[in-house]
């Protein structure tokens, strides 16, 4: 299973850099990578798509794991970084540096975004966890909704106050994968790595979790450890993909439902099916987006988004779902 | 209702015991109650909105204070240059954010009522981005910016989303929760198709939409006024003739149909209604969300008033309305970045003290 997916993943990095404006045969970019000659096709593999894929590779895998994640803790189907918040709150954060810091480059408001998704996950769930009973599904998405609108309107009144701000959040307000710079990527790599390693250490006690706090309990689980790794898995993973390539919703929401399918309740295997099946997922987005409009304008959020939304509107008219 | 029907008394001057204080009117065929708290309420509300419209239309390159507005206003004090700026300018602004307050705030009113949920306001189910869609599709499409085909826009693109987002969320009865989620899953689709359409158009035209799509009252003079004014006040006015028979929807279709209310057709005629008001704002204004969600829920915290209440409602949206307009000119934002922004935390406050003493919402 791991082996196919693992597969199409490596058809979807080919296709990612031979299509778009100018369709290159893969024997060319395959020339490209090992043997650079300086043409023009050359030159936009190496410089253009190549990013592009890289970055969609190591986004994916963030913003897909995250999802999943908030989902085995919550016992919340249709959690994912975007409609929690999350997303938001590391948007805002990052505003808030270039607008008042005058920081540019994505490498500085990494911290920045760190900082905010951190104090958006936490501050959703002490609002969902407010009053008798546990925090459920609905009580999450409506904080969520609500920290999203805040957030939402404050970033894009500092985004309207200021012509500079404006400037560098147009270009990265819209999640997208394109045009990042390579030194970024470098520089969020370790990070993301780190939320990678996280996930996958609690997800032995994911799957006790499963079966309700007590019984986790009974099976030598420490529900507060669990919770602080795991909300520090979920910071590091979704502020760090949100410094990349700027909030890319649904991606969190979908992968892991569709991998469930396929490999059952074990969270080991969905987290790590869902690190290959996730940036499968959104480069086969970015390349929708360019094939719909080839001057790259179609940003791989909005792509995400269309294809999410009825995601999750099938979910919610499940009747599981509406039944948590 | 006649005022012979035996009715069982509980106090000794033979009045009805409604458990608060009410003020009873009576004339020959019409007979009505009000609680003296929303009267009280009432009132303070108007001169409160009345008090911030003096200082709103003292506020700008020319301030002018309270008296030389009301001097301004009634042509006394022979000052050209303010009265201009007062009645020429200011007033329709304010006449706006009087009447759009209202209107989304009635349409709130209505939806809470409707989905018996304070989440049920168009701004969260979607309608809001319908209109919103709707109306770009006009201007940039159609290429069309007068007020009546972008009005038409967002009143069909409203209708079409309410109506989607009430079949997608319906299985075996209406649930707000899944009300709230489809709207969340059709507002970020029509979000996409909204930045879709801006990319495909030239930049002029996408700026045009797109300082429009932030929501605001800059700029707006009397061409913008009056067609809002007219729909705006009937439609308010056919809202008023409906609150009898959507309030006792409220307790229970069943009930309801056997104090003879048609409920079906009492609903549709309430939805319409409900999104040609957010239509009317939103193509006059552009979208301006969550007085829609908050002022009903304000406004019956302040009565203490159950069930539906109109005027409470309309006075506190249009309260909160200019209130916000003058916060966004001082701060030179459009209003409807204010709005969403403290809206939002009153979300937040909203759904804390709900899960606090209920424990759900």
């Amino acid at each position: 299973m791991l082996l196919a997916a693992c597969t199409v993943l490596a058809l979807t990095c080919v296709a990612s850099l031979a299509v778009g404006a100018r369709d290159i045969p893969p024997a060319t970019v395959w020339q490209a990578l090992v043997a650079f000659d300086g043409s023009d096709e050359h030159v936009m593999v190496r410089d253009l798509r190549l990013p592009r894929t890289l970055v969609g590779l190591v986004v994916g895998p963030a913003l897909g794991t995250c999802g999943a994640l908030i989902q085995a803790f919550t016992r919340n189907p249709l959690a994912d970084p975007g409609i929690l918040g999350v997303n938001a709150g590391a948007s805002f954060a990052v505003t808030f540096a270039v607008a008042f810091l005058g920081l540019r480059a994505p490498h500085q408001f990494v911290w920045f975004a760190l900082a905010g998704a951190l104090a958006v996950t936490v501050l959703v769930y002490l609002i969902g966890s407010v009053g008798p009973g546990r925090a459920t599904p609905v009580k999450l998405t409506l904080a969520g909704v609500a920290l999203s609108a805040v957030l939402g309107g404050l970033t894009s009144a500092m985004t309207l106050k200021s012509t500079q701000t404006f400037d560098v959040m147009r270009f990265w307000g819209v999640g997208s994968i394109g045009g990042r710079s390579m030194e970024t990527l470098v520089y969020c790599l370790p990070l993301i790595g780190a939320g990678l390693l996280l996930a996958a250490a609690s997800a032995r006690s994911l799957n006790a979790l499963a079966l309700g706090d007590d019984l986790a309990t009974a099976f030598g689980v420490r529900i507060g450890a669990v919770r602080v790794v795991v909300v520090l898995a979920v910071t590091l993973l979704a502020g760090t993909a949100v410094a990349v390539a700027g909030p890319i919703g649904f991606v969190g929401l979908m992968v892991p439902h569709v991998v469930r399918w396929f490999v059952g309740p074990d969270q080991r295997w969905i987290i790590a099916m869902t690190v290959v099946v996730a940036p499968v997922l959104l480069l086969a987005s970015d390349i929708i987006g360019r094939i719909i409009l080839p001057s790259g304008e179609l940003r791989v959020g909005l792509v995400t988004a269309l294809l999410g939304a009825p995601v999750l509107i099938a979910l919610v008219r499940r009747k599981q779902v509406s039944g948590l | 209702m006649n005022a012979a029907a035996p009715v069982r008394t509980d106090s000794a001057d033979g009045r009805v015991d409604f458990g608060r204080p009410t003020l009873v009117l009576r004339r020959r065929r019409l007979s009505t109650r009000v609680s003296r708290r929303a009267v009280v309420v009432c009132t303070v509300l108007a001169v409160t909105t009345f008090l911030l419209a003096l200082v709103s239309l003292g506020v700008g390159t020319l301030a002018l204070s309270p008296m030389e507005v009301l001097a301004a206003l009634a042509d006394t004090g022979g000052n050209e240059q303010a009265r201009l700026a007062v009645v020429g300018w200011r007033l329709p602004r304010l006449l706006l954010a009087v009447l759009c307050g209202a209107a989304l705030a009635v349409s709130g009113a209505i939806f809470q009522s409707l989905t018996k949920n304070p989440l049920g306001s168009p701004d969260i189910i979607g309608f809001s981005t319908g209109s919103y869609t709707g109306a770009i599709v006009v201007m940039l499409w159609l290429g069309s910016t007068t007020y009546l085909n972008i009005a038409a826009g967002s009143l069909v693109g409203g209708c079409v989303v309410a109506f989607v987002v009430y079949v997608l969320a319906y299985r075996r009865g209406i649930q707000a929760f899944r009300l709230i989620i489809v709207g969340i899953g059709i507002s970020a689709i029509l979000g996409s198709i909204n930045s879709m359409l801006l990319i495909a158009v030239s930049p002029e035209q996408a700026m045009l939409a797109a300082v429009w799509g932030a929501g605001s009252l800059n700029g707006l003079g009397y061409a913008q006024l009056w067609p809002v004014a007219i729909s705006g006040t009937l439609l308010i006015l056919g809202a008023a003739l409906i609150v009898a028979p959507l309030r006792q929807l409220e307790i229970g279709d069943d009930a309801a149909r056997a104090l003879g209310i048609r409920a079906q057709r009492s609903r549709a005629l309430a939805t319409v209604l409900g999104v040609a008001l957010t239509a009317v704002v939103t193509a006059a204004v552009g979208p301006i969300s969550f007085v829609a969600l908050a002022a009903p829920q304000i406004a019956r915290r302040l009565t203490r008033g159950i069930g539906l209440e109109l005027l409470p409602a309309a006075l506190t949206g249009a309260l909160v309305l200019v209130a916000a307009d003058l916060i966004a000119q001082r701060v030179d934002l459009p209003v409807g970045v204010i709005t969403v922004s403290v809206g939002g935390s009153y979300l937040a406050w909203l759904l804390i003290s709900e899960y606090r003493t209920r424990g759900r919402l």
